[in-house]
């Protein structure tokens, strides 16, 4: 058992470590690229499974590890990891899915050059998102928070030949870097209030009741400024942007991006911080969860509204992703924790199943991506079909036999009790009936219907791409075995509670309200598209019935509700106008100071050297002049000639003689 | 006519001035070097004749300050003829008025 928590670093450190090992090998190695990520992720699931059994044991379970990192003064830096009910499904779900996507690459990036270099990244942002979940220190969250950041820009821009690849990959970098700042300054400020940045250590981490009580009332702030950065992470609004142009990526990335990892991290973030949010609730709400729920809702809803404008399947599923994040937020802030995180496992299976769906109806169309130029793939891409539509069937809520339609229930029902507003509910309401109405568009487009120019030569995924569809699939029907009210035995595992079998439970309230949305939904969009790729009346086959009915508003939902339009206009306007500003100056002002210190520095420089030409080196002359003119004068007297001394010398004497005898 | 100190002196200073002239005005260093000798005999006949004339005429003084100049005289004249030696030897002429050499 000890042994187990103390080697719990070995889940991340494994795939991480086979990631370098990837990325030395040769171009060429293909095979043995592929087989090395795969035998991680096989590790760090059976690694997963492993330490996750201890946890079933006791309610509430928590094992951590702590040691020292480094010390300045009196102060020590520590770190450590931890294992308790909220990490140990998050790693069995990020290796199995990661295992899912690992596989289906092989088929998918079959025709790549760089093959082995994708496994590399792939094996490393899978071993960083590991790491974030069993880092028990807010700091070593951060560290892995950041690989993680790293590998996926790394992957989006991935095709780094493509400019809009490279434009994504910088995009999503610097919208979770905006986010990310906030996280920082949030982890400073707990730094600095609580002295400690781990989560829990035997009473005094910061999460536990000692250090939540130095808090205080700064927490709100605190938990805002994490919430940021979760926000940047996982795509809420107003951070959102990035996520959907991530889709330049590999397919199996965007699988990676939005089931397993990179928005994952978000929303586990807040959950493993709750109690900071939850700190000081009255009536189970408080200030930052309030932020938390309009955030969520918002972006819930907006994303939905997009959804249903976008001609590009894997952006519809990209809107539908940030939307579903909503909703885990939503429920998050609500204080349904436990169905969050369920909505985010549940969300992981069948999200990665749909977008290896989409990857490979793509590599059947051989790169067609515009649903609107697809169609009839039901009978051509069966396998494909039919795990498609349970996993849009999970997203989109149907109930009693796929898991999403129980933790969406989970949901609507922490929602339907908030104390604080009914809104958010209704909204959330109105999500489900949007979801349903996007992912029946998106079914009738690409399966239904005839052939259309994309889809004439299509052709069925070789095994290597459908087995994963159909492990995920599985997942996504299966796991609703232990979600449903009748055995809540993933609730009372996540919230440390005993739970019994009661069949009566199982058909609640909500159980009819969602059948009732789902239905809408679904009805409503097979209503609207049913001749969706068809000449309806005077409307041509290329056009959305939507954008026939409604075009001002289809313009302003396909154009992302022009929100990148607006950052464009200000935020990066803005930025912009400051770089050119600290450019003008840069040259003008500041280049000028320098150059006139320059020329003030040159005009005494000519006038020492005037003063040294005509003053000093003239005075110098002049002397030297004298010195040699005497000198010459002296000289003269000189002549060598032994004789003139000797008579000069008698004269003297007789001159001398002479003045003595005159003196008498 | 008397043997008195003025006719000593007169002779020694002619001798002194003959002596003089031989030394300014040959170019031959032998010939210097003789003028100078003759200088130095000027200059010990004074010392005999001053001592000769004066108040203790019985002390050989002045005969020894004769006989120990004469004794410097000797050395300096072989001292000058080896200069003389020397300097013909390097500059193949004794003619002063080509060695000006110390010319400023």
């Amino acid at each position: 058992m000890s042994w187990l928590i103390t080697n719990l670093w070995l889940i991340p450190a494994v795939p991480l470590a086979l990631s370098l090992v990837i990325l030395s090998l040769a171009k060429s190695r293909r095979k043995s690229a592929a087989a090395l990520a795969i035998i991680g992720q096989v590790i760090a699931l059976a690694f997963a499974i492993f330490v996750f059994l201890p946890t079933l044991q006791t309610p509430g379970f928590r094992a951590v590890q702590n040691f020292t990192w480094f010390s300045f003064g009196e102060h020590a830096l520590r770190i450590g990891w931890l294992l308790d009910p909220l990490a140990a499904p998050m790693m069995m779900m990020i290796a199995l899915v990661g295992l899912c996507i690992f596989i289906f690459s092989v088929g998918y990036m079959a025709d790549d050059n760089n093959f082995t270099r994708f496994f590399a990244y792939l094996s490393f942002f899978s071993g960083a998102m590991l790491g974030v979940v069993i880092a028990n220190s807010l700091l070593l969250l951060f560290i892995f928070w950041e690989l993680v950041g790293l590998a996926s820009y790394l992957l989006i821009g991935f095709w780094i030949e493509r400019p809009s690849a490279a434009a994504a990959a910088r995009k999503a970098f610097i919208t979770t870097r905006i986010g990310d700042m906030g996280f920082f300054l949030g982890i400073l400020w707990l730094y600095h209030n609580s002295g400690t940045l781990l989560f829990y250590d035997e009473g005094h981490g910061c999460l536990e009741s000692a250090g939540l009580a130095m808090l205080g009332a700064t927490a709100t702030f605190i938990a805002l400024l994490i919430f940021f950065g979760a926000a940047g992470k996982s795509g809420q609004f107003p951070l959102h942007v990035w996520l959907p142009d991530a889709m330049e990526g590999p397919t199996p990335v965007s699988a990676l991006i939005h089931a397993a990892t990179m928005v994952a991290a978000g929303v586990f973030l807040v959950a493993r911080v709750y109690p900071l949010f939850s700190l000081g609730a009255i009536n189970g709400a408080t200030p930052s969860l309030t932020v938390v729920v309009w955030i969520g809702v918002t972006t819930a809803l907006m994303a939905a509204l997009i959804a249903i404008a976008q001609a590009d399947i894997k952006r519809v599923l990209a809107y539908s992703t940030v939307s579903q994040l909503g909703l885990m937020m939503v429920s998050l802030g609500v204080g349904g924790v436990a169905a969050g995180i369920m909505h985010l496992l549940a969300h992981g299976f069948f999200k990665a199943l749909l977008f290896l769906g989409a990857g490979s109806v793509i590599h059947g169309c051989r790169g067609e991506q515009d649903i609107r130029k697809m169609g009839g793939l039901r009978r051509l891409m069966p396998v494909t079909f039919l795990t498609y539509a349970i996993g849009m069937m999970a997203l989109s809520g149907v109930p009693l036999f796929f898991s999403g339609g129980w933790t969406k229930e989970e949901i609507l029902h922490a929602a339907a009790h908030w104390p604080k507003s009914h809104v958010p509910y209704y909204l959330a309401l109105a999500g489900v009936i949007l979801t349903a109405i996007y992912m029946t568009r998106q079914i009738i487009y690409v399966f239904f219907d005839n052939r259309r120019a994309g889809s004439l030569h299509a052709h069925e995924s070789p095994r290597v791409m459908t087995m994963p569809l159909i492990v995920l699939a599985l997942c996504a029907i299966f796991f609703s075995a232990v979600l449903t009210p009748a055995w809540p035995w993933l609730h009372g595992y996540l919230a440390g509670e005993r739970v019994y079998f009661e069949i009566s439970r199982l058909i609640q309230p909500t159980l009819f309200v969602s059948l009732g949305l789902v239905g809408a939904g679904v009805g409503l969009g097979v209503w609207m598209y049913r001749k969706a790729g068809m000449q309806d009346r005077d409307r041509a086959p290329e056009t959305d019935p939507l954008e026939y009915a409604q075009p001002a508003l289809f313009r302003f939902l396909e154009n992302k509700m022009w929100l990148d339009e607006f950052y464009d206009r200000t935020v990066i306007a803005f930025a912009t106008m400051c770089a050119r500003v600290s450019d003008w100056m840069d040259r003008q002002v500041w280049d000028g100071l320098v150059r006139a210190l320059g020329n003030l520095g040159q005009v005494f420089g000519i006038f020492t050297t005037g003063v040294d030409e005509r003053g000093i080196n003239a005075g110098v002359d002049e002397t030297t002049a004298g010195t040699r003119g005497l000198g010459r004068l002296m000289s003269a007297a000189h002549s060598g000639q032994i004789q003139t001394y000797l008579g000069v010398a008698a004269i003297g004497m007789l001159v001398l003689l002479l003045f003595y005898a005159w003196l008498g | 006519m008397t043997l008195t100190l003025q006719l000593f002196l007169i002779v020694s200073a002619a001798l002194f001035c003959i002596g003089l002239l031989a030394a300014l005005s040959r170019r031959h260093a032998i010939f210097i070097l003789i003028g100078i000798e003759m200088m130095l005999a000027a200059a010990n006949l004074n010392f005999i004749a001053f001592w000769r004339f004066s108040p203790e005429p019985h002390e050989p003084t002045g005969v020894m300050i004769a006989i120990f100049a004469i004794a410097i005289a000797a050395a300096e004249a072989a001292v000058g003829l080896a200069l003389v030696i020397s300097v013909y030897r390097h500059y193949r002429t004794t003619n002063v008025d080509q060695l000006d050499q110390l010319k400023g």
